[in-house]
């Protein structure tokens, strides 16, 4: 079972940095992220949610789903480990 | 490795009063902070996960310099799941609350309906209300790993 494990993440590690070919070049004004969406969050964020803190805006508006699957994924965890650890003594 | 434990602890003093007293000092302090982290999210660094870590942290200064049994009479064991869950349900209900109202999932300003101000402003207040909801999720989830991780799960003392 382990050299298939061994073999799997490896596969798919090389799969992903084979992705990275694609990114944008770090930092490139001219790339998609940064002459679109980036532009528009920071031109009309302050506008459509009066909110002075772009980061804030975006993480709480813009990418709600983003931040509430985050609480989520912390909950689930939290959960996980009570259901894995926790003992009562009367049981 | 248990009996080295349990050697170690009988060397150890149980209780400390100047470090029992800095730790119970600083709590509130602690707390407050935390608090101006959630509330002044819009206006600078912080938000939700940030203060709610800090807010938890206090909880574990607690269980680390009085012993766990005295941080679960701060925060009892029902209190922190209740209040894990409804952070949780704080922020998907909120969600629901706006598709329910006629807007997307997740926009604010479908809000109006309930409290009507400025669609505009609701979008900056429903973000507070998610805040806060986040805030208390991450908070009781910390303070409850913690517990379990120190504990082995049995909640009777810590580390």
């Amino acid at each position: 079972m382990k050299p298939l494990a061994l073999l799997a993440t490896l596969i798919t590690g090389a799969l992903l940095l084979y992705g990275t070919a694609d990114f944008a070049a770090w930092g490139d004004p001219q790339s998609p992220p940064n002459s679109n969406i980036s532009v528009r969050f920071v031109e009309e964020a302050v506008k459509e949610t009066h909110v002075p803190n772009i980061v804030t805006a975006v993480l709480g508006d813009y990418r709600g789903y983003d931040t509430m699957f985050e609480l989520v994924v912390i909950y689930s965890a939290g959960m996980a480990v009570m259901g894995i650890l926790r003992r009562r003594e009367e049981l | 490795m248990k009996i080295t434990l349990q050697e170690a602890r009988e060397q150890i003093p149980q209780r400390d009063i100047i470090l029992e007293t800095t730790a119970r000092l600083m709590v509130p302090f602690i707390q407050l902070y935390g608090l101006y982290v959630i509330v002044h999210g819009h206006y600078s660094p912080g938000g939700g996960f940030q203060g709610g870590v800090v807010l938890g942290a206090s909880v574990i200064l607690l269980a680390l310099a009085l012993g766990l049994p005295a941080s679960k009479e701060y925060l009892t064991e029902g209190t922190d799941i209740i209040m894990a869950n409804v952070g949780a349900l704080i922020f998907t209900g909120i969600a629901v609350l706006c598709a329910l109202l006629g807007g997307m999932f997740l926009d604010y300003s479908a809000l109006t309906k309930i409290l009507p101000i400025d669609p505009i402003s609701w979008r900056s207040h429903g973000i507070f209300l998610v805040e806060v909801g986040v805030g208390m999720g991450v908070m009781t989830i910390m303070v409850s790993i913690y517990w379990d991780m120190a504990s082995a799960g049995r909640l009777d003392e810590g580390l």
